[in-house]
C-alpha cells in the first residue's frame, strides 16, 4: 500500500526527517509514535501528499506519490486531522457530503447516490438524527465525529489520522478509535494514526514506528516496541511497562520525579 | 431577481426631467420593433432622456453593482476573511492613483473619453501584481501575508493620492468627486464595456463556489478533498480583481458594496457558496441600482457622489441586520 524509500525532508535549514524507509501493507492499522517535535505530523503530511520533500520516493499502491492529482488521491486517501472542524454555518449533513466532493464532475453532479452513503456513515459515527444541526451549534467531540463521518463518506483504501484525539476526553478518545478500528477491519482498510497516547497506540495499532529527532528509533509490534528501555531513551522519561490485565498489550505507568518521593 | 425587474422598472420612472411612468413606459415601449409604427406622443428631448441618459444608467448601476457583488463574494470566499471585500488588495487605491494623476495634470482628453478609465484599469492590475509578488513566498500564497501587502501597498498608494490632491488646489474637487464614486455622464460606452466582465465574471466566479466551500473547513481539509487550493485561491482573487478594476474604472471608488452585499446574502441564504455568488451578484446590482437612483433623486438637481450614499445607507442598515443576526454571521465568515 505504502512504501517509503530513504525519505528526507528539510525545512530551511532544519533536517524534520532523515532516512525514513518502511513498508506498510493493506489491512493493517499502524501507529507513529515519538516525542514532541520528532517529525511524526510532518511524515503524515509526506504521505497524504500536500507538502513536497527533498529526496528519496513515497510510493502509494505502487506509484511515486507526485504522479496522483489532488482528486484522484483523494478518492482513496483520506485525512483526520487534529483540529476539530471550524465552527462553520454549514449542516452536519452537508459538510459530511463534502466528503463526495472528489467523486463530483465540475457540476457537482456524480453517478453514484451519495445520501445513502452518508446516511450510513453518519449512523456509523452515532450522529445520526443530528444531520440538520449547524457545526456551529456541536460540541469539539461531536465536530470530530462528522469529520469522521465525513472520512468515511470518501469510501478510502487508506486513512491517515494526525493525533485525532487529542481534544476529546477519553469517553470519545476510545469510542473514535473503536469506529476506525472496527472500519479498518470490515473494510480491509490500511489506517496509519500518529498517536501520543501509548497505550491507546498499543491498544489499538498491529505495528508501531517510534521518530526521534527525525530518525526511526524502533518498529515492530506493540511488545516488541513498547520496552521500558526504549521509553527511557526515546522520552527521557522513567515508566514502568506492564501488561493489560484483559488484552494482554504492553501498557506503560508513568513515575512522578524521585525527589518528590 | 423579479425584485431586479421591478427596480429596474420603478428607479427608471424616476427623474429630475420631470416625466411621467407612463410616458417613460410608452417611449420604452416604443423601442420595441412591432411597436415602431404607433405616432408618438413625446418630443424628441424626452426621448434622449429617457433612452441615451436613464436606461443606460441604470443598466450600468446594475452591471457595476453585480461586479462588485460578486468581486465581494471571491474575495471574501478565498481569504476567509469577514473583512475582505474588493479593495482589500489595494486595487482601488492602484486605480485612485493613474486616474488623480491624470486628472491633476490635466491629461484627460489624450486618448479620448477612455484616458482616464484605461489608467485607472492598467494602474490598478499592476496594483494587484504588485501585492501578490510582495504576499507569495516559495510559491504559495499566505492569506496574512497577502492581506498585509494589500494593507501596506494601500497605504502608500493612498498617500500619493492625498498628495496629488493637496498639490492641486484647482482641480481637487475633480480628483476627491472620482474617488467618492458616481454614475453620472456615463453613457452607453460604458454599459457595452461593463456587459463581458459582468457576464464571464458570474460563472467563471460561480465555478469555484464548490471548492470556496471547502476551504470553510480550512485550507488543509479542503485539500485532503481534492481541491487544488493554491490554484483556487489565484484564480478566484484575479478573476475578482478584473471585475473590481473595470467597475472603479468606470465609475471611481463605490464602497461599502463588495463588503456589505456578501454579509447580506449570507444572512439571508445561509454558507453556501453556490447561493452566495449568483445572489450576491443580483443583490449587488439593486443595491447600487437603488443608491444610484437615491444619489440624484434625494437632493435633486444636484447629485449626491454614489460612494458617499452607498455606506450612509448601508453601514445603518447592515448594523441593524448585525445585531439581530449576530450569531449568522460569526458563523458564516468563520
Amino acid at each position: 500500500m505504502i512504501e517509503v524509500e530513504q525519505v528526507h525532508k528539510r525545512i530551511g535549514s532544519r533536517d524534520i526527517l532523515q532516512d525514513i524507509s518502511f513498508t506498510w501493507r493493506e489491512n493493517r492499522m499502524y501507529g507513529i509514535i515519538g516525542p514532541n517535535g520528532a517529525g511524526k505530523s510532518t511524515l503524515l503530511s509526506l504521505l497524504s501528499g500536500v507538502e513536497p520533500y527533498q529526496s528519496g520516493r513515497i510510493r502509494l499502491r505502487g506509484r511515486p506519490i507526485e504522479q496522483y492529482g489532488r482528486k484522484e488521491l483523494a478518492r482513496w486517501l483520506a485525512v483526520l486531522q487534529q483540529e476539530a472542524l471550524p465552527k462553520a454555518a454549514f449542516t452536519v449533513r452537508e459538510i459530511v457530503a463534502m466528503g463526495r466532493y472528489p467523486f463530483q464532475n465540475w457540476l457537482g453532479q456524480e453517478e453514484e447516490d451519495a445520501e445513502e452513503l452518508v446516511d450510513r456513515a453518519l449512523e456509523l459515527v452515532g450522529l445520526h438524527g443530528m444531520e440538520s444541526r449547524r457545526l456551529n451549534q456541536l460540541s469539539g467531540g461531536e465536530r470530530q465525529r462528522v469529520a469522521l463521518a465525513k472520512v468515511i463518506v470518501q469510501q478510502p483504501q487508506l486513512i491517515l489520522l494526525d493525533e485525532p484525539t487529542t481534544y476529546l476526553d477519553i469517553g470519545y478518545q476510545v469510542q473514535l478509535l473503536d469506529t476506525v478500528r472496527r472500519l479498518q477491519k470490515n473494510e480491509g482498510l490500511t489506517v496509519a494514526a500518529v498517536l501520543h497516547d501509548l497505550n491507546l497506540a498499543a491498544q489499538y495499532c498491529d505495528e508501531l514506528i517510534v521518530l526521534q529527532d527525525g530518525k526511526i528509533a524502533a518498529s515492530g509490534t506493540p511488545e516488541e516496541v513498547l520496552t521500558a528501555d526504549l521509553i527511557r531513551s526515546v522520552y527521557g522519561a522513567d515508566p514502568i511497562v506492564l501488561r493489560h490485565p484483559e488484552h494482554g498489550v504492553p501498557q506503560v505507568l508513568l513515575r512522578r520525579g524521585k525527589d518528590l518521593e | 431577481m423579479l425584485l431586479l425587474a421591478v427596480s429596474v422598472v420603478v428607479t427608471l420612472s424616476f427623474g429630475s426631467a420631470g416625466l411621467s411612468v407612463g410616458k417613460v413606459w410608452a417611449i420604452l415601449l416604443h423601442q420595441l420593433p412591432w411597436n415602431a409604427d404607433s405616432p408618438p406622443q413625446w418630443t424628441r428631448l424626452e426621448e434622449a432622456v429617457v433612452l441615451q441618459v436613464r436606461l443606460s444608467r441604470v443598466i450600468l448601476a446594475v452591471l457595476v453593482g453585480a461586479c462588485l457583488g460578486l468581486a465581494g463574494a471571491g474575495f471574501q470566499g478565498v481569504l476567509r476573511n469577514p473583512l475582505a471585500d474588493p479593495y482589500t488588495l489595494g486595487v482601488a487605491s492602484g486605480s485612485s492613483v493613474g486616474a488623480a494623476f491624470i486628472i491633476l495634470m490635466g491629461f484627460q482628453a489624450v486618448l479620448g473619453m477612455w484616458t482616464v478609465p484605461a489608467i485607472a484599469f492598467a494602474t490598478g492590475l499592476a496594483t494587484l501584481l504588485a501585492v501578490f509578488w510582495l504576499g507569495r513566498t516559495e510559491g504559495r500564497v499566505e492569506l496574512e501575508t497577502l492581506i498585509l501587502s494589500g494593507v501596506i501597498i494601500q497605504a502608500f498608494l493612498g498617500s500619493f493620492v492625498s498628495l496629488m490632491i493637496s498639490m492641486s488646489n484647482s482641480v481637487v474637487n475633480e480628483i476627491l468627486y472620482w474617488l467618492m464614486g458616481s454614475l453620472a455622464k456615463r453613457g452607453w460606452e460604458h454599459v457595452l464595456l461593463m456587459i463581458p466582465f459582468a457576464l464571464l465574471g458570474l460563472p467563471a466566479i460561480a465555478a469555484f463556489a464548490q471548492p470556496m466551500n471547502l476551504m470553510v473547513l480550512g485550507e488543509r481539509q479542503a485539500a485532503h478533498l481534492g481541491v487544488r487550493v493554491e490554484r483556487t485561491k489565484l484564480a478566484v482573487l484575479v478573476i475578482s480583481t478584473l471585475l473590481t478594476a473595470a467597475a472603479v474604472s468606470v465609475t471611481g471608488v463605490i464602497g461599502f458594496v463588495g463588503l456589505v452585499v456578501p454579509h447580506l446574502v449570507r444572512l439571508i441564504a445561509g454558507p453556501d457558496y453556490r447561493l452566495i455568488v449568483p445572489l450576491s451578484a443580483l443583490l449587488g446590482g439593486i443595491y447600487v441600482l437603488w443608491a444610484d437612483t437615491l444619489a440624484r433623486m434625494a437632493l435633486s438637481p444636484k447629485e449626491i457622489p454614489l460612494g458617499v450614499l452607498t455606506a450612509l445607507v448601508g453601514a445603518p442598515f447592515f448594523a441593524y441586520l448585525l445585531k439581530r443576526r449576530k450569531a449568522g454571521l460569526k458563523e458564516g465568515s468563520a
